[in-house]
This record gives structure tokens, C-alpha cells and sequence, in this order.
């Protein structure tokens, strides 16, 4: 694997994440608990696919095939695909969907803090700048995780079991691949392995004030990143793309 | 049921520095600190602010509008107070 | 001062252009009426998401996407907007919801059409927030100030919502054989609802004088109408389709379009709760409510639970 073709599937992948999470949050719209917090939830949707539009079109340079931001995010089929097994997991109710973004959100910050060391300038240039936006993303999730917890019986209940339950999805993140490495030696990317004490530090500060403990679980689900999905992303694609496949060519 | 609702609160955006904060609408939070970033997300979206009040709406008080004759229009035959109450002659400049 | 005093004095300041605020006296049908209105275009506002809501997922480029999420989202903030409007009058949001929710008060009809294609959202734009930007650009001017300020809130960020409509059309209408024929399959569903959005014809339209002569409506509904058919008719010219109208011709002499009578049946059938989507749209806002209360319980828990371990830490 040459060091472009690293490249481009490292900034895939991350550009990936950004989209399929946006997608998620994106069935929110209308549907929240609160109309502020249907707001809220909108904004962090787009600003993840502003994030993921950044990625595709500097994946695109990187390529250099001439190939579009929608060619990527709208022509490649699921196992092309190089997002972690967190974000495609269904939304569920709100403590799904906020035990997932809270997860997300601590690895996206620390991920896009490395990443503002990198060697590659355009990637530190849009790590940057979603910096600032995904600092906000993480107080507001850790916040929620902080009212469901210690709210009521009811939401302690729930919250309880979306952490636990999508604990199994969070093991990948810290995984170097072929490409990671790839990426550290040119000293572009992260080591990945490096985010994990600062993450799991993170993530059980918050779930002890919340009074929530840390899942046991130790078996933890990979693929993602090599294009091995769940089911759920297939049904993504479905509706991402459909306008895309069912008329080809189309300008929109 | 009113029990169960969100508390009210009253928002108010500083546009850009040097300008003051101005009232922009409300919203419902459960303390100040969601209602500042409710604030930050529904009344911001478009660059409106850089910086933002919020106070609960019970805790303003606001004047009788039956009391409005006697607590505004006293002032009204105040001229005195305003500068083109006193007449001075052309010549004289800046002042 | 009595009753007739303070009603005459009410109608002075209303004459005279002067807003009406919150705790100023107001005839009790006055604030009736605006309550009623007021929550209705709140609640039109809030289902009003769920049509174009359910293509976000779908939308056919990353720009169109983030555009349809923006627009989208706004109509939320114009929902709470209006929905502070209405607290103002002394009902708390939740009550106004449950009053939608329970099917007691009503919103648009025009949301309980189905978006079938992805045209719908280019014509929803166009035509939809068409109508209602030309409603609701004098109530800038209505008599109640806290309405027409939210509404110029509204109407501000509403600008961007018409034309990423019309563009939406415009590149179909450009586009493929199959696109344009999309384009005018939606033109031919949204046409006439679109119509209909500006009410009853005048002849039938009870409320018009009385909120006329408050300044709540500043035009009538054939007025509004008019101008609507007037502006829409040379944009399909242009897009290159056809209005669904045998009787649309341009009157010279009029100096405005002449046009054919919506089918009002229709209307009232949809109001009476039976269009395409009715029952649809009112499960989805009711499953929303219901779905998120412990949501809104939790953070009331913690909120609480945080102010009095605050107050224990000031104690000591």
C-alpha cells in the first residue's frame, strides 16, 4: 500500500464517520424530545457532514481522479465504506443516540487533537477547525449523559443500558490497522493506541458523576475500518444514495 | 402539568462588541447553563452574537402599562432636559 | 376606566399603529383570536417538518442535504418562535402542544400531503413557502407586537427557504427528460393545496373582517391569492411547466392572472382530518411528545437535584 493510498483511505475513513453520523442524527430532525434540543441535534448533524464534505474533497485531491465529494459519499457501496461500527448503529431512543455521540465525540476530539500535529497540512488545517466544533459536541453529549444519569429511575435505566450495550463498538477506535501505521510512520496520522488512557479517563470522570459505571464488557466488535460492516449500513446506503443509483449521471 | 414544563427564559444578544445586549426572544431550559447554549444554538445559527444573556422569565419584573400615564408622561413637559430647550444665537459655535 | 372606554381606547391605538404589547388591556376575543392563529402557525410550522423532514436522509447531493437540514431546522426555531409568541398570552407551550396533539387545534393543511419524490421538496419551497412568506410578510405588521416581531425573525431566515426551492427546481427543470417530468408531476400535486393555503374565498371567510379592522390580517385572502397566482405563474414559465390550470390566462386588461376556482371540497375534507397524510402526520408529533417525556423529566430531576446540593453547599 502506497502512502496515497493510505492517505486517501485514512481521510475516507474519517470522512465516512462524519457523514453516516450525520446521517443518524439527521432522523432526529423533527422527532426530538424538545424543540431546542431538536435544534441542537441538527446543529452537531451538520456540522459533522460540513466535516465530512471537507474530508471527501480533500480524499478526492488525494485520489486524483477527478472525482467528486458526492462520488464518494454517493457511489461507493458498503464494504468501501471505512466508518467505525459506532456511528452506523440505529438511533433507537435518545439515550441510544446520546451514548453513541458521547462516545463518538470524546475519541473525535482526541482524534482530531492529534491530528492538528500532523505532518499533513490540509489535515491539520480541517482537524482544526472541526476542533472547535466537536468541543462543543462533547460538552453537550457529556452533559446529557449527565442528566440521564442522574435524573430519574427511568433515564438512569436507559442510559445504563445504551452505554452498555454499545460499549462492544467503542474497542475499534483505539485498533491500529495497515493504514494507521502506514499513516504514523509518515507521521501524518496518530498512533491510536496513544488516545486510549486519555479516552477511557474522559469517558469514566463523566459516567462516575452521572453515577453510571464503566461497562465490563471486554469483547469488542472490529471491522468497521476494513469495510466490514453490521446490516445497518446497508439500509444507510439505501436511502443515502437511492437518487444517486436510481438516476445516474443526474445533476441535482 | 405546568409543573412538568421546562422553566422560561428570556434571551438577549450582544451583536458585536460595543453594542448592548439586546432582548431576541425566549426559549424553555432547565438551568441557565442550557439555556445559554439553547440560546447559542436556536439564536445563533446565522452569526447573530458574540456573547449572550440569559435570565429566567419570573425573575423580571415589569411596570403596570395602567400605570403608564403616571409613571411616563411627567416627563414629557420636562424641556428643560433637552439641549434645544435653550436658545443661543448663530454665531456661537460648538456647543 | 370601563369596558367601552378601554375597548375604544384599545381601537385608537390600533388605528393609530401602535403595537399592543403583552400586559397592555386587550379585548378578551382579541387575545382569543391571536392565541388561536398564533399556535396554529406554530403547529403548521412543527409538522410542517415532517414532510420534508423524511428526505434528509435522501436528499440526492451532500449540498442539497445540508441546505434541506438547515431548512428543516429553522422551521423548528420558527415553531418556537411563534410558540414564545403565544406564551406571551399566557399559555405555556406544552398546553398549546397538547392542544395539537389531542387533535383540538388545527395547522396547515397543506402538510398533510404526502413528498413523493424528491421534486416535492423543490416545489414544497417554491410554492409552499411561497404562500407563506406572502401571508406572512404583513403580519410583520400585525397589531400584536410580540407576533410581529417573531415574524421578522421569520420572515428573515425564511428568505433562503423559496430559493433553494426554486433552484431545486430549476436544475430538474434543466436537467433529464425523466427529471423534468418529475418537476411537473410535482408542480401538478402542489399547485392547487398551494392555492388553497390562503383560506376560504373572502365570500366565505367569517374571521377576515374583525381581523382586519385589528390589524391582525392585513390583506384578504383572495387578495393574497392574487398576488400569489400573479408572481408563480411567469416562474413556471420560465422552469418551462405547465400550472394545472385550463382557466390560467393573463387578463390585460385586469393587469393580473385570471384563474380557476381551487377545489374547495377538498379543503374542507382535509381539514375535516381526512387528506392523504392527516392521521400519519399527528402520530408522528404525538410519538415525538410522548417518546421524549422522560427526556424532559430527566433533565427537570437533575436540574432540581444540582439547585439543591447548590443551595446545601451555600448553607454550610
Amino acid at each position: 500500500m502506497s502512502t496515497k493510498e493510505a492517505l486517501f483511505d485514512y481521510v475516507i475513513r474519517q470522512a465516512d464517520n462524519c457523514l453516516i453520523l450525520g446521517q443518524r442524527l439527521g432522523e432526529w430532525c423533527g422527532h426530538g424530545p424538545v424543540l431546542e434540543q431538536d435544534i441542537a441535534m441538527t446543529n452537531i448533524a451538520l456540522d459533522l457532514i460540513g466535516q465530512s464534505r471537507s474530508l471527501y474533497q480533500y480524499a478526492a485531491d488525494v485520489e486524483g481522479k477527478g472525482k467528486t465529494e458526492d462520488d464518494l459519499a454517493y457511489l461507493r457501496d458498503v464494504w468501501q465504506f471505512k466508518n467505525l461500527l459506532l456511528v452506523e448503529q440505529p438511533n433507537q431512543d435518545f439515550a441510544y443516540t446520546i451514548a453513541r455521540q458521547f462516545y463518538f465525540d470524546n475519541f473525535n476530539f482526541l482524534f482530531y487533537q492529534a491530528l492538528t500535529e500532523s505532518a499533513d497540512e490540509q489535515l491539520k488545517a480541517i482537524a482544526q477547525k472541526s476542533l472547535k466544533e466537536v468541543r462543543y459536541h462533547v460538552k453537550w453529549s457529556s452533559d446529557w449523559i449527565l442528566r440521564l444519569g442522574d435524573g430519574t429511575d427511568e433515564s438512569h435505566e436507559r442510559i445504563n443500558r445504551a452505554i452498555t450495550d454499545l460499549w462492544s463498538y467503542t474497542g475499534e477506535f483505539f485498533n491500529n490497522n495497515e493504514v494507521d501505521n502506514a499513516m504514523i510512520d509518515a507521521k501524518i496520522g496518530t498512533d491510536l493506541t496513544g488516545l486510549k488512557p486519555k479516552w477511557e479517563q474522559k469517558i469514566g470522570s463523566i459516567l462516575e458523576e452521572a453515577t453510571l459505571e464503566v461497562p465490563a464488557g471486554e469483547w469488542m466488535q472490529s471491522g468497521g475500518k476494513e469495510g466490514k460492516h453490521s446490516e445497518h449500513l446497508g439500509y444507510i446506503l439505501a436511502d443515502l444514495q437511492f437518487l444517486q443509483r436510481a438516476y445516474p449521471g443526474a445533476k441535482w | 402539568m405546568s409543573k412538568r414544563s421546562w422553566p422560561l427564559w428570556e434571551v438577549f444578544i450582544r451583536s458585536k462588541n460595543g453594542l448592548h445586549h439586546k432582548h431576541v426572544g425566549s426559549l424553555h431550559a432547565t438551568d441557565s447553563q442550557m439555556a445559554l447554549e439553547n440560546a447559542r444554538d436556536v439564536y445563533t445559527r446565522r452569526n447573530e452574537g458574540i456573547s449572550i444573556w440569559v435570565v429566567e422569565s419570573k425573575s423580571i419584573t415589569a411596570s403596570d402599562p395602567a400605570q403608564g400615564e403616571e409613571l411616563f408622561e411627567p416627563a414629557a413637559d420636562k424641556i428643560y432636559r433637552h439641549p434645544t430647550f435653550y436658545k443661543l444665537p448663530d454665531e456661537v459655535k460648538h456647543i | 376606566m370601563n369596558t367601552t372606554e378601554l375597548e375604544r381606547d384599545f381601537q385608537n391605538k390600533i388605528d393609530n399603529e401602535i403595537r399592543i404589547e403583552p400586559k397592555d388591556w386587550m379585548p378578551d376575543n382579541y387575545r382569543q383570536t391571536l392565541i388561536r392563529q398564533i399556535s396554529q402557525h406554530a403547529h403548521s410550522e412543527i409538522v410542517g417538518m415532517l414532510p420534508e423532514g423524511n428526505w434528509i436522509t435522501r436528499a440526492p447531493s451532500l449540498r442539497r442535504k445540508v441546505a434541506l437540514l438547515a431548512k428543516v431546522q429553522d422551521e423548528a426555531g420558527h415553531g418556537l418562535y411563534l410558540y414564545s409568541a403565544t406564551e406571551t398570552l399566557g399559555i405555556e407551550r406544552d398546553e398549546t402542544i397538547e392542544d395539537l396533539n389531542s387533535g383540538k387545534a388545527k395547522y396547515s393543511s397543506i402538510f398533510n400531503y404526502p413528498t413523493l419524490t424528491w421534486a416535492d421538496i423543490g416545489a414544497i419551497g417554491w410554492l409552499v413557502d411561497g404562500a407563506a412568506i406572502m401571508n406572512q410578510v404583513p403580519l410583520c405588521r400585525c397589531s400584536y407586537g410580540p407576533y410581529a416581531r417573531a415574524m421578522v425573525r421569520v420572515c428573515k431566515e425564511e428568505s433562503f427557504h423559496q430559493r433553494q426551492g426554486y433552484e431545486i427546481m430549476l436544475t430538474l427543470c434543466r436537467g433529464s427528460e425523466a427529471q423534468k417530468n418529475m418537476a411537473q408531476d410535482a408542480l401538478n400535486r402542489w399547485w392547487w393545496p398551494a392555492l388553497m393555503m390562503f383560506g376560504p374565498s373572502d365570500s366565505d371567510s367569517p374571521h377576515t373582517a374583525q381581523s382586519m379592522k385589528w390589524k391582525i390580517k392585513r390583506f384578504t385572502n383572495d387578495e393574497l391569492r392574487q398576488k400569489f397566482v400573479d408572481i408563480t405563474s411567469p416562474q413556471a414559465d420560465f422552469l418551462g411547466i405547465s400550472i394545472p390550470d385550463d382557466n390560467l390566462k393573463w387578463n390585460e386588461d385586469e393587469g393580473h392572472y385570471d384563474f380557476g376556482e381551487p377545489a374547495w371540497e377538498e379543503f374542507y375534507d382535509v381539514i375535516r382530518g381526512n387528506g392523504p397524510c392527516n392521521a400519519e402526520r399527528l402520530n408522528a408529533r404525538k410519538k415525538a411528545y410522548n417518546e421524549g417525556s422522560w427526556v424532559r423529566e430527566a433533565a427537570l430531576a437533575y436540574a432540581k437535584k444540582k439547585s439543591n446540593s447548590e443551595n446545601l453547599v451555600q448553607v454550610a
